[in-house]
């Protein structure tokens, strides 16, 4: 059975398409459209439910030390009120999850995690669990709405009256936001700026109609699943279950500067230790054929297969069909095509990110 | 949701209008719109052989590919080329926006009326 976000009625008067995703059931889209939505984030503001994420707490006098041997980021070096983003491997060194750790104090850490791996993560962390220090599973009690686009800012300031968290991955433990008591960081999964905020789930809904009043003159509007993927997608943006998973490393997806491998020891260290240069590696693909590739299509180089899509689509905004892919070596010159369903459709290697805002 | 009554439907949500023996075939408005916004689209060519009940096109979404299926057998004898550039004009008009045009016609699936396409149970 599938859970439904303390914003499900809000999405069915919207007449969002409402699938069942990680567990829950969201909008895909509303009826706006995948492209208008997408283009909404790009230009103006676009407004998501994305409460279906996992919150962990860690409290605790040993809180620090159980994330230090957890993950791979370093957050020894971290302060108050900031954000940082890390990799949670095994032992092997594949990819757990990725998430984004919150520092309120010394003792107390927010982790949040993938809707899909949630209950896997926790039972990891439980596992690992050491010391004077506390886990608690809040996700069941903690909504939270992306608010993303080149408007956020002004939007943010119709309903609040106090200063928003201005440096990119920090955030304000507590602020009132249209009336509603809400955790606000910069931070987002499009390529823009913007803002996520955390609250209750009984506020949840009167924050949603909140914001999406304010921002209405700002061409605000509710965004759906598919544009979250398109735009994280067309930002280059790795995703669990895509660029990454139990056997793919950090490093091979990119991710080796979330990889701290001076700290002390971490879980997966050893593992990685000797393989920071990998022969697999995460690319960027165009393609320049007709089609669009989707993920798992294998990719050839002069007719030689080289690896495999991750995930594809065609960018909205840029206009043209990417796809991200890991290869087995790297990005050399030659004839490259992308099985697309049993046609070899031209491509050619393309830097990433695809999308980058101007700053 | 847009049925026009002067046209046949399948049960795989194309349309079908018959001419003087050269059948016309599209997506529904209900395909369309389960479809979400369509940014690319593969026809066959002049002259290809379609089956009754065989995908003869692919249309891409955003989000998932679909194949679009034949309701009859026989030759293309036309393709609306302009569907190349502007898949989008399925989204916004998909009875002007046809497919491709058959001659030849050898076979034909089970198709429906309006009346009967409309009372029939969609998946949503």
């Amino acid at each position: 059975m599938d859970l439904k976000t303390p914003l499900y009625d809000c999405h069915v008067a919207l007449e969002g398409r409402m699938v069942p995703f990680a567990g829950y059931v969201l909008p895909v889209q509303y009826p706006t459209g995948v492209i208008r939505e997408h283009m909404a984030v790009r230009e103006a503001c676009g407004l998501f439910d994305v409460s279906h994420m996992g919150e962990v707490l860690y409290r605790g006098p040993d809180a620090l030390a159980n994330l230090q041997k957890l993950l791979t980021n370093d957050f020894s070096t971290m302060r108050d009120g900031k954000v940082r983003y890390s990799v949670m491997c095994n032992p092997q060194g594949g990819v757990v999850d990725d998430l984004i750790v919150y520092r309120f104090s010394q003792d107390a850490y927010w982790v949040v995690v993938n809707a899909a791996n949630r209950h896997k993560d926790v039972n990891w962390m439980r596992e690992n669990l050491f010391g004077d220090c506390e886990l608690t599973d809040m996700s069941d009690s903690v909504a939270q709405l992306a608010l993303q686009g080149p408007k956020a800012g002004a939007i943010f300031a119709k309903v609040c009256d106090q200063e928003p968290p201005t440096g990119y991955y920090t955030f304000i433990p507590e602020m009132t936001v249209a009336g509603v008591k809400c955790l606000v960081s910069r931070t987002g999964y499009t390529g823009e700026d913007g803002f996520e905020l955390y609250c209750a789930n009984a506020d949840a809904p009167a924050l949603w109609n909140a914001l999406l009043e304010a921002g209405k003159d700002d061409g605000l509007i509710p965004c759906g699943l598919g544009a979250r993927d398109t735009l994280r997608l067309e930002a280059a943006m790795p995703l669990y279950g895509h660029e990454m998973d139990d056997t793919v490393t950090p490093f091979e997806t990119g991710l080796g500067w979330a990889v701290k491998m001076q700290k002390d020891d971490f879980i997966g260290r050893s593992a990685l230790a000797g393989n920071e240069q990998p022969a697999r590696r995460r690319v960027g693909i165009e393609i320049t054929g007709r089609g669009i590739a989707r993920e798992h299509c294998d990719v050839y180089l002069d007719g030689k297969k080289i690896g495999v899509t991750t995930s594809g689509t065609h960018c909205p905004y840029l206009g043209k069909a990417v796809a991200m892919a890991l290869i087995d070596g790297p990005a050399e010159d030659g004839a490259l095509t992308v099985d697309v369903r049993g046609r070899q459709i031209e491509a050619k290697f393309i830097p990433l990110p695809f999308y980058q805002r101007k700053k | 949701m847009n049925i026009p009554a002067e046209l046949r439907y399948t049960k795989t949500h194309e349309w079908i209008k018959e001419e003087n023996g050269i059948v016309t075939v599209g997506l529904s408005d209900f395909a369309q719109q389960e479809l979400g916004d369509l940014v690319f689209v593969n026809l066959p060519q002049v002259g290809d052989a379609v089956t009754a009940g065989e995908a003869f096109a692919d249309v891409e979404s955003v989000k998932a590919v679909s194949d679009v299926y034949s309701p009859v057998t026989g030759a293309v004898c036309e393709i609306n080329e302009a569907l190349l550039d502007a898949p989008e004009s399925i989204n916004q008009d998909p009875y002007g926006a046809w497919f491709i045009r058959v001659e030849n016609v050898t076979d034909t699936v089970e198709t429906l009326s309006a009346e009967e396409y409309e009372a029939m149970p969609k998946e949503g």
